[in-house]
């Protein structure tokens, strides 16, 4: 097992250096940030003191050798924007993005997995075809027009809840979370419902499919035949069967969550790191792009490694195979 | 059903008394400053934000005619030398007097922040501040500096107690940002809100608010949204499209003004193979934008009244020059080039261009209001005098730097150019010192020239603008040169001015300005 996180960690390693030298790269060939940052009633000394100073006019990988000697101290560079270092600017936005993308997931989660089973258990009742065509219309929707529709409903005509930004803070067990005030929870009931819907659909297709595979099995039958109640069947041995590529789903699904929250963020004025990143791609803030691609990535693969690692746990089979190696 | 309803109004309950007592304004805004810092970065969300809680020696009214500010009074008291009088009764916000070695101070750090972007050295350089006492400062010039109010009306004054060895991210986490300004920083949550309060011993009419919260929202619909359910009390940057509705709208008041901003057309006059010019057919021409009968026959060609109503839905004015009416330096004897085709076609064959020819259109597509849009409706509009265009159009993040310097050796990559210009100024020197004076590096002249128009004359009255120190006489050269080089010379061809829109709630309104700032001093009872 020890052997194996090793490797993986060794692997990861090289995934992100290779993503790091194409993100540098690409990035510095598209536009020029000078442009972007000055006035254009600049005087053409002053252009030359901004080249000079953010390093424009080395040639593109003595400036990437740069950047990775930085790195390797910790330091990845200044944002070109805020003059402030990049990694603390994008883990400081983080937290926002984090409890958006678990209180999203918690919500897809909470609806998806009882209709899922539902539909699966009684495929041919009215309600689960109503279900299912539901679920399409869940990842059919444009994320940008759906906020707005939400918006539109929810804070402007009923009134109900805000439109936008994040609300108060509160402390639990040392976290700093909006989750934690009523304030809070009504302003991320919006943005996290908008986030939650595409992954609701998938999920929830996901466990239908699993349910109608599973309730074939002849163990489900058995538990049956043995005079096992309706709700432990259910719950017990359905749901722990069919789990294994929900989780792998939620687990890859979760880093998209958080990675590509973007337009959700932008639509509710939600102060994460999605909306930091699409800002700093108009902006053609390098430091900042590069940074973040870099923070996502390794996210990405520490999490594939958990969703690995949490496998072992629920399906015996990889764990015997893993420990006879 | 019934316990959602109920945990609903429960949340409802719970946010009611969360709105304080006290007077809070809330302001969505468009564009979130980058930094706290006043010196930072001349970037306009910067600039406007900086305003609450700091001041300048020289302030600036809503259509950027210069006011007293931190200065009572200023004169040149000989031909190199500007007399300041400050204010004796200012208090910075941590109670501390204000005097003369604060501009000292602000004068040698504005200039040298590291890493900054775009310095505000521009406005300081060449300039010597003297303190004479407590409360006059004399500003020295190797030449004679008209403009001097107009620069120093950019630059905020910084406490030399607290700026003194402070950083950019000391004035982000409020440490250094203390100001004379009508608001306080109180807190700053990145790209979710700044709160001010209220500074009670501000100098200048006494701020309103207990409490100021600045919301950066981004997308348009978004922050329209927030301003119809009650979230904020005033939006800037109402997008064009939902201005018809909400006019109708009764929980809403709309205010309208004219910006410094000239939608402008830049046109490749200097060399006689434009890169996106061709003949009809695509093969090899001169290039037809040099003569100036083509020139005028394009904007003859441009149905400005049919781009205003149609294309930006009524909130531009149809220009002629370089700067809308009631502004520094613009001609009396211009107007807007009147929709003629049958004068426009007449050019055309008289220059030689009968047939027509190819051309296509650059624009970009992110940064002004409905950019993109104009440079499609300009091509409909001049394929009626047998100019065949195509329409390219990209973010400004690439748009700019091509346009500058794309084509070969650095000069510009494009022949045909939709560009903006606001006049920071609020003058004409600035447009046409950066637009239309010959394009020269070590001069800094013709930096934003990219059309590469050059006409000694227009040269020598600028410089003489420039020096002119007696304002209505530096105003009639501005008009003069303005004449030549846009009436006479089509160095570029103006199409409209943009108009901005601010909406508030029912019962207030916004006090359009110029320079296109959201000021919490410009939101007024109806």
């Amino acid at each position: 097992m020890t052997v194996y996180i090793l490797q993986r960690t060794l692997q990861s390693f090289v995934v992100l250096f290779v993503m790091s030298l194409i993100v540098f790269c690409g990035v510095n060939l598209i536009g020029d940030p000078i442009y972007m940052m000055i006035s254009p009633e600049s005087e053409p000394a002053e252009i030359e003191r901004v080249i000079k100073e953010f390093g424009f006019d080395r040639p593109v990988l003595e400036q990437y050798w740069f950047f990775l000697k930085n790195v390797a101290s910790g330091d990845f560079g200044r944002s070109f924007v805020q003059g402030i270092p990049a990694l603390p600017l994008i883990l400081e936005r983080f937290p926002a993005t984090i409890e958006l993308a678990v209180f999203s997931l918690f919500i897809s989660l909470v609806i998806a997995l009882p209709l899922g089973v539902y539909a699966g258990l009684y495929p041919e009742r009215k309600s689960s075809k109503i279900i299912m065509s539901g679920s399409i219309l869940g990842f059919s929707m444009p994320t940008f027009w759906v906020g707005i529709m939400l918006i539109m409903l929810f804070a402007v005509k009923l009134d109900w809840l805000p439109s936008t930004g994040r609300g108060e803070l509160g402390t639990f067990l040392g976290i700093e979370s909006s989750l934690f005030t009523l304030n809070g929870l009504s302003h991320i009931f919006l943005p996290a419902l908008n986030l939650a819907l595409f992954k609701l659909s998938s999920v929830l297709r996901l466990t239908r499919a699993g349910t109608r595979e599973v309730i074939l099995q002849d163990y489900i039958k058995f538990a049956r035949a043995k005079g096992l109640s309706h709700s432990r069947v259910i719950n017990v041995h359905l749901l722990k069967n069919i789990l294994i590529p929900i989780v792998t789903v939620i687990g890859l699904e979760f880093g998209s969550l958080v990675a590509f929250s973007t337009v959700t963020e932008t639509v509710f004025a939600w102060p994460g790191a999605g909306k930091l990143i699409i800002d700093s791609v108009y902006n053609l803030d390098r430091p900042v792009i590069v940074a973040y691609l870099i923070i996502i990535v390794a996210f990405f693969v520490f999490l594939n490694l958990i969703v690995d690692i949490l496998y072992s746990f629920l399906d015996p089979r990889v764990r015997i195979k893993g420990s006879s190696e | 059903m019934n316990i959602l309803k109920k945990i609903v109004a429960l949340l409802v309950i719970c946010i009611v008394p969360s709105i304080a007592h006290s007077k809070t304004l809330k302001i969505g805004v468009a564009g979130e400053p980058s930094s706290i810092d006043p010196h930072y970065h001349n970037v306009g969300p910067n600039n406007m934000f900086a305003t609450n809680i700091f001041s300048m020696l020289v302030g600036q009214d809503e259509n950027q005619q210069t006011i007293p500010d931190l200065a009572t009074s200023w004169k040149p008291i000989n031909d190199t030398t500007w007399e300041f009088k400050l204010r004796n009764d200012v208090k910075w916000h941590d109670g501390s007097k204000f005097t003369a070695d604060d501009v000292i101070f602000t004068a040698t750090r504005a200039p040298n922040v590291p890493k900054s972007p775009a310095s505000f050295g521009i406005y300081l350089k060449g300039k010597t501040f003297v303190k004479i006492d407590d409360y006059t400062v004399h500003v020295k010039t190797e030449k004679p500096y008209p403009l001097m109010a107009n620069d120093l009306s950019v630059v905020k004054i910084i406490s030399k107690k607290h700026g003194e060895n402070a950083t950019t991210e000391d004035y982000n986490s409020g440490k250094a940002a203390i100001g004379t300004g009508p608001y306080k920083f109180k807190q700053y949550v990145k790209g979710d809100k700044i709160v001010l309060e209220k500074n009670s011993d501000y100098f200048g009419k006494k701020p309103e608010y207990d409490t100021v919260e600045i919301k950066p929202i981004k997308s348009g619909p978004a922050r329209v949204a927030a301003l119809l359910s009650g979230d904020v009390d005033l939006i800037d940057g109402v997008p064009p499209v939902d201005v018809k509705k909400l006019k109708k709208n009764k929980k809403v008041q709309l205010s309208s003004g004219p910006s410094n901003r000239v939608i402008y057309l830049h046109i490749d006059q200097f060399r006689e193979k434009s890169p996106h010019v061709r003949a009809i057919g695509g093969g090899d021409i001169k290039n037809p934008l040099m003569d100036v009968r083509v020139r005028k026959a394009i904007s003859l060609a441009i149905n400005r009244d049919a781009m205003v109503a149609k294309v930006m839905e009524g909130l531009a004015i149809p220009a002629g020059q370089l700067l809308p009416k009631g502004f520094h330096g613009v001609s009396e004897n211009m107007k807007p080039d009147p929709y003629d085709i049958k004068t426009a076609k007449q050019l055309m064959k008289e220059a030689g261009y009968g047939k027509g020819f190819e051309l296509t259109i650059h624009g970009p597509n992110d940064r002004y209001i409905n950019d993109a849009k104009i440079a499609e409706a300009l091509g409909q509009m001049l394929s009626k005098i047998g100019i065949k265009c195509k329409i390219e159009t990209m973010p400004k993040a690439v748009y700019f730097k091509r346009a500058s310097a794309g084509g070969p050796d650095k000069t510009p990559e494009f022949s045909m150019m939709v560009l903006g210009w606001g006049a920071g100024s609020g003058e004409a020197s600035s447009p046409l010192k950066s637009l239309l004076a010959t394009h020269n590096k070590e001069k800094g002249m013709g930096g934003a020239n990219r059309g590469r128009h050059s006409d000694p004359k227009v040269d020598a009255l600028i410089d003489k603008a420039l020096a002119t120190v007696d304002s209505p006489a530096r105003g009639k050269i501005l008009a003069e040169a303005t004449e030549i080089a846009v009436g006479k010379n089509y160095g570029i061809i103006p199409i409209h001015y943009q108009v901005n829109t601010w909406g508030a709630k029912a019962g207030y309104s916004y006090l359009p300005r110029t320079d296109e700032y959201t000021v919490v001093a410009g939101f007024q009872k109806k």
